[in-house]
C-alpha cells in the first residue's frame, strides 16, 4: 500500500490532496497482476512448479495465473534449454504478446546456454528476444525465482523498459588491466 | 426366455438430507474454521515460507556461490593450477596464472591467480571445481543462492569478490591445514630443488 500512497498522495502533503503521476499508479497495478506465460522446456520447469507450490506460493506476489495464450500474458518465463529449432517458435510467441511485456530467463540454459556448448542449443535467449531478468542456477532455487520476480516488479515500478543488452565481454579485459602484475 | 431384471429400490432420504443444507454447512464450517485458525492463531498449519522476510536455512552441504579461501596472511590459497577450470563442464572459470616475485619464498614453488573470474550465470553449481581443487582453495559453502540480475555483467565474479565472500559460519579461511614454504612441515620441493 505504501506505493499506492506514494502514487495518489504525495509524501509531504496532508491527507485528501490528489497529486499523482498516473504512470506510477499504472505501474503499481501492473506489477501486482503479472499474468505469466510459462515456456517450460526442461528440468527448470519442476522448480517453477515448486515456486507455484504451497511452500513458496508465487500467488503471494499476484503472479500465479498462467495464461496459455501469449495475447493474455504479461511476463514470459523462458524456463529451460532452448534449441535452435525452438528459437523461431519462442520469438513468435514473444511477438504475439501484447505490450507491455517482460521476459524472465529462468536458469542457466535459457540465460546463456549453460554447459550445452554445441550447435543445437541457443547460447542464451537474449540472442533472439530481449531479456529483463536473468536467473542463474541449474536449476535455480524457488527463492531465486521469487528474487527475480521482485526484481522485475521493482523494474516495472520504476518504469524501466530497457531490455538488458548483451554487451561484449569487456569486463574481463577491464579486470585483466586491474590485476597487479606482481603480488607482494 | 426372459431377461432377469434387478429392481433397485429408491433410497429413502428425508427432506433435510435432500436439501444438502446440513452438508453444505459442514463443508463451509471446515473452510471457515481453517481460515480462522490459520489467520488468528500461532498454532496453524501454514507451510508457506514468507520468503523475503522468512528465509529457509539451506543445508550445510548446499552448493551456493563460490568463494576463494584465504591463507593466514590474506592471500589466496589458489595456486592457479587450472584443475577447476579443466574440470568445469560449463567452462565458466577463467584463470590467468602469475609468477611470484623472485626472492619470494613461494617463487618457483607455486603460482598465484592474476585473474580469476567465474561467470556465475554460466555455472551449473555441480561442485566439480571444489572436488578438483587440490588446495581447498575454492569452496561453495557460502550458504547463499546466486541472486538474479538484470544484466549479464553482474554475474562475472572476479578474484576480489570471490576472496571476500565468507563461508556459512563466517570464516574466510578453511580448516584444512596448509604447509607454507619455510615451515618445518613443508617438504621443500620446488621447481629448482626437485625430487
Amino acid at each position: 500500500m505504501g506505493d499506492l500512497r506514494q502514487a495518489v498522495i504525495g509524501p509531504d502533503v496532508e491527507h485528501g490532496v490528489f497529486t499523482s503521476k498516473f504512470e506510477s499508479l499504472l505501474a503499481w497495478a501492473r506489477k501486482y497482476s503479472l499474468f505469466q506465460y510459462p515456456f517450460a522446456t526442461a528440468c527448470c520447469g519442476i522448480e517453477l512448479m515448486a515456486t507455484a507450490g504451497p511452500h513458496y506460493d508465487i500467488a503471494r506476489f499476484g503472479a500465479e495465473a498462467p495464461r496459455f495464450s501469449p495475447r493474455q500474458s504479461d511476463v514470459l518465463w523462458v524456463v529451460g534449454t532452448i534449441s535452435q529449432r525452438q528459437g523461431p517458435a519462442l520469438k513468435r510467441i514473444y511477438e504475439q504478446m501484447a505490450e507491455p511485456k517482460w521476459v524472465i530467463s529462468f536458469g542457466t540454459c535459457a540465460s546463456c546456454g549453460g554447459f550445452y556448448d554445441n550447435y543445437t542449443t541457443i547460447p542464451g535467449i537474449d540472442k533472439i528476444i530481449p531479456v529483463d531478468v536473468y536467473i542463474p542456477g541449474c536449476p535455480p532455487r524457488p527463492e531465486a525465482a521469487l528474487d527475480a520476480l521482485m526484481l522485475l516488479m521493482e523494474k516495472i515500478q520504476n518504469n524501466d523498459r530497457s531490455p538488458s543488452v548483451v554487451k561484449p565481454r569487456e569486463v574481463v579485459h577491464q579486470l585483466r588491466a586491474k590485476a597487479p602484475k606482481e603480488r607482494r | 426366455m426372459t431377461a432377469s431384471v434387478k429392481v433397485m429400490k429408491k433410497p429413502k432420504r428425508t427432506i433435510a438430507e435432500q436439501s444438502y443444507v446440513k452438508e453444505v454447512g459442514k463443508g463451509l464450517g471446515l473452510t471457515i474454521g481453517r481460515f480462522l485458525k490459520n489467520t488468528f492463531t500461532e498454532d496453524n498449519d501454514i507451510v508457506t515460507y514468507r520468503y523475503p522476510e522468512q528465509k529457509r536455512t539451506y543445508p550445510r552441504r548446499f552448493r551456493g556461490i563460490h568463494r576463494l579461501t584465504q591463507r593466514e596472511d590474506g592471500s589466496p590459497r589458489c595456486v592457479a593450477c587450472l584443475c577447476c577450470s579443466t574440470a568445469c563442464p560449463a567452462q565458466c572459470i577463467h584463470i590467468e596464472a602469475g609468477e611470484y616475485a623472485e626472492g619470494d619464498p613461494r617463487y618457483g614453488y607455486e603460482r598465484y591467480p592474476e585473474v580469476f573470474v567465474i561467470d556465475e550465470l554460466r555455472c551449473i553449481f555441480c561442485g566439480y571445481c571444489v572436488e578438483a581443487c587440490p588446495c581447498d582453495a575454492i569452496r561453495m559453502d557460502t550458504g547463499a543462492h546466486m541472486p538474479p540480475s538484470t544484466s549479464r555483467e553482474d554475474f562475472l565474479f572476479d578474484k576480489e569478490i570471490l576472496l571476500s565472500l565468507p563461508a556459512q559460519d563466517g570464516t574466510v579461511l578453511t580448516a584444512n591445514p596448509r604447509h607454507e614454504p619455510g615451515d618445518a612441515s613443508h617438504p621443500g620441493i620446488d621447481r629448482e630443488h626437485g625430487h
